[in-house]
């Protein structure tokens, strides 16, 4: 048949990309992870061994790998939802008819977003710096004492929580905005003819005719924020005492600080199926809200 | 410099060279690329005129790698064949990259060589470079750690010279604390380093690793007293356990938070750049004390020169580290960069043996170790950094700490026993 000749030359390039350059490699660090693929067999790939499920085995009782997950879970259930307020906060703020000069906030929320880390990463370290900082500076205005923000394993993570926040609620904003502007301006009229408060409004309009943006929000959130990588890594190198090594850092340690690569790819597919868990969980949790 | 007459001189060469029908590059020249690290890295550049003037065929390309993304970055430029002819490796490395077959023995160049002999180098210092008795780098650079003290401070708490045996260690850091009570007379950064850890054991006579570096060997006798020692001076509130209080070692050190601590010789350049000009006549070094007196072990570390394997200019490359090697230029690096030169006759040619600072440092390069020669070690020198800190916090007796800082460690090596014993 001619029509699927065409589709097969269309799609053809296409699908021969994504399996060399995705579906390949992907498979290929999923047969890595069986192995004990480290630095003798960088050296003479005899040394490779299979090895079974001995790498999945050894990280489920690997006290560095639960630590580096209770760190990931923090920063995902702190940060998450503190980072989808922010910017929800920030999307209604820039929406409402009081503010002016919305197109100047809306640039300004979005600078950090496409800021580099590192320079972020600069600025930052000078703002947490235990003597000279801007925020321990602002602390003693209020008679707080000095913080080693970085430098105490208790402050570390809640300073990462907190830079991270800053630098991605600019992105879940705009989504919002899109998200708000969908939401027909009939419904506000006829709730404020109604005498309905702006609370009211924001409770019975807003927040449940948003819910659809809310979820695939904190899908997209729950997947960047599992993969925690750069900030601990330009900040901490995940210490003090391992206190901000998330999941992505320690494999990132292993593969290519140790170069244990079979068990660092089995890392990336517990990883993968923690992430796969989550996105399950919160598609559920929408499907059953929608049907109520 | 890119004006000056001699490098003038060596634009026209390649003409020269291609009368003369060098091999090598098309136009008869011969490029070696040098990967050097940070401000070596930086400073050696400044020596390589010199060298092209002696060898005006060889064209050296210096690379500078920074030190914290070195490791990384050769082993991915191994796996992807991208390697340099020559490069600087931390000596604690050489035994990984000779696991991997990618550095050349050097043991056939030094029996023909007229600068570099074994003689002129610390015995501990060469011995980091040999593995099955031949040798793969030259020693470029040293290091190691001594005693740094603050003279003002002991003397308050009445002793007149540094500690010259464990338990005048112990003596000296108890009158501190009972002179300073709020103040502590060590201090060991736990937090992120395992080298004065490592020290004491191999002081003590630990090999660390035990059956041909197969199987750990903390919880042996050797390391366990070491740490039980180690462990007296947190017990007894000779050194802080919580470090993470210490933001800045140089100001703590100048408030005399503590009196003492071990660290290596980029510590002398430091301490006199930052620490007040009113102190700059209390602090000194010393060479660490032994168990039973006499100067303790530390550790062989510094950089050496490699040869690569896959080199295709390997006699340029070896005259690169023969002019490197020279006395002459070992002091001249020494001057650029600070960093302690490897071949003892320039120390003494120099007087840097009579330095103030640095004569604690030459007479404890006399006394130094090498660490395990096993790809494995920074993975096992983390391992031990952990078990000791958590020692410290009281978070495991001494001898449980041990036992499962060697469960861990055996862990790590059981490829190496497979290698070894298994096949």
């Amino acid at each position: 048949m001619a029509g699927n000749r065409a589709v097969i030359l269309f799609l053809g390039p296409a699908l021969v990309a994504i399996g060399v350059f995705f579906f390949l490699p992907v498979l290929a660090a999923f047969a890595l992870s069986f192995t004990d693929f480290d630095i003798y067999a960088l050296g003479s790939f005899a040394f490779a061994r299979f090895v079974g499920f001995k790498n999945y085995a050894q990280l489920l009782s690997d006290p560095l790998f639960w630590k580096a997950f209770r760190n990931t879970l923090e920063f995902l259930l702190i940060g998450g939802p503190l980072s989808i307020a922010v910017s929800l906060g920030a999307a209604l703020m820039i929406q409402s008819k009081l503010v002016r000069w919305k197109g100047f906030f809306r640039t300004a929320f979005f600078t950090p977003v496409v800021t580099t880390l590192v320079a972020v990463a600069v600025i930052w370290r000078f703002i947490y710096h235990p003597r000279f900082g801007l925020l321990n500076y602002l602390l003693s205005l209020v008679g707080i004492g000095g913080v080693d923000w970085l430098g105490d394993q208790h402050w570390a993570m809640p300073a990462i929580i907190l830079m991270a926040v800053w630098k991605n609620f600019g992105y879940n904003m705009v989504i919002f905005i899109a998200g708000l502007q969908n939401i027909p301006a009939e419904l506000y009229e006829a709730a404020s003819i109604d005498g309905a408060g702006r609370l009211q409004q924001l409770r019975t309009i807003t927040v449940p005719l948003l819910a659809p943006t809310t979820v695939y929000i904190s899908i997209l959130t729950m997947i960047g924020y599992f993969q925690l990588f750069s900030e601990p890594y330009v900040m901490t190198q995940g210490g003090p005492l391992n206190s901000t090594l998330s999941i992505v850092l320690l494999m990132y340690q292993q593969g290519f600080r140790w170069w244990n690569m079979g068990y660092s790819a089995a890392l990336a597919f517990v990883l993968f199926a923690f992430i796969l868990v989550g996105s399950v969980i919160q598609s559920r949790i929408q499907k059953r809200w929608e049907a109520s | 410099m890119n004006t000056s007459p001699v490098r003038t001189f060596f634009c026209a060469l390649p003409l020269l060279a291609a009368f003369a029908g060098c091999h090598g590059a098309g136009d008869g020249r011969t490029r070696i690329t040098f990967w050097a690290l940070g401000a070596e890295g930086e400073h050696v550049a400044k020596l390589i005129p010199g060298f092209s003037k002696r060898h005006p065929d060889i064209d050296v390309k210096v690379q500078i790698i920074p030190w914290n993304a070195a490791h990384e970055k050769l082993l991915t430029a191994f796996a992807g064949e991208s390697l340099p002819d020559m490069c600087q490796l931390g000596n604690t490395w050489i035994p990984e990259f000779r696991t991997l077959n990618t550095i050349d023995n050097l043991t056939p160049w030094v029996a023909a060589s007229h600068t570099v002999h074994e003689s002129s180098y610390f015995p501990g210092i060469w011995d980091t470079n040999v593995m099955d008795s031949l040798l793969y780098g030259v020693p470029w650079y040293v290091d190691t750690r001594v005693l740094f003290y603050r003279s003002d401070l002991l003397a308050a708490a009445g002793c007149a010279k540094p500690p010259a045996s464990w338990e005048e260690w112990f003596d000296i850091s108890a009158k501190i604390k009972a002179r300073y009570p709020g103040s502590y007379a060590n201090f060991f950064s736990t937090n992120n380093e395992w080298a004065p850890q490592v020290i004491l054991g191999l002081e003590k006579g630990s090999s660390l690793l035990k059956e041909n570096n197969t199987l750990g060997d903390f919880s042996g006798p050797e390391f366990t007293e070491a740490m039980r020692s180690f462990y007296t001076f947190f017990r007894n509130g000779w050194a802080p356990v919580k470090t993470a209080q210490i933001v800045s070692v140089y100001q703590a050190f100048a408030e005399g938070f503590f009196a003492m601590y071990i660290t290596g010789p980029w510590y002398i350049g430091e301490f006199m750049n930052r620490l007040p000009d009113s102190l700059q006549g209390d602090w000194m070094t010393a060479p660490l004390p032994g168990p039973g007196g006499g100067i303790g072990l530390s550790l062989a570390g510094g950089s050496s020169l490699v040869m690569l394997s896959r080199s295709r200019h390997k006699p340029a490359v070896w005259s690169l580290i023969e002019y490197l090697s020279e006395p002459e230029q070992q002091l001249e690096f020494y001057r650029l960069t600070g960093d302690l030169p490897a071949r003892v006759e320039t120390w003494r040619d120099s007087s840097l043996a009579h330095n103030r600072y640095a004569g604690a440092f030459f007479r404890q390069l006399n006394h130094v170790r090498a660490t395990p020669k096993v790809p494995e070690w920074e993975q096992i020198a983390q391992k031990v950094r952990e078990y000791t800190e958590l020692i410290t916090m009281d978070q495991y007796t001494v001898e449980d700490g041990l036992r499962a800082l060697d469960r861990e460690v055996n862990v790590i090596l059981e490829k190496r026993r497979w290698l070894l014993h298994g096949r």
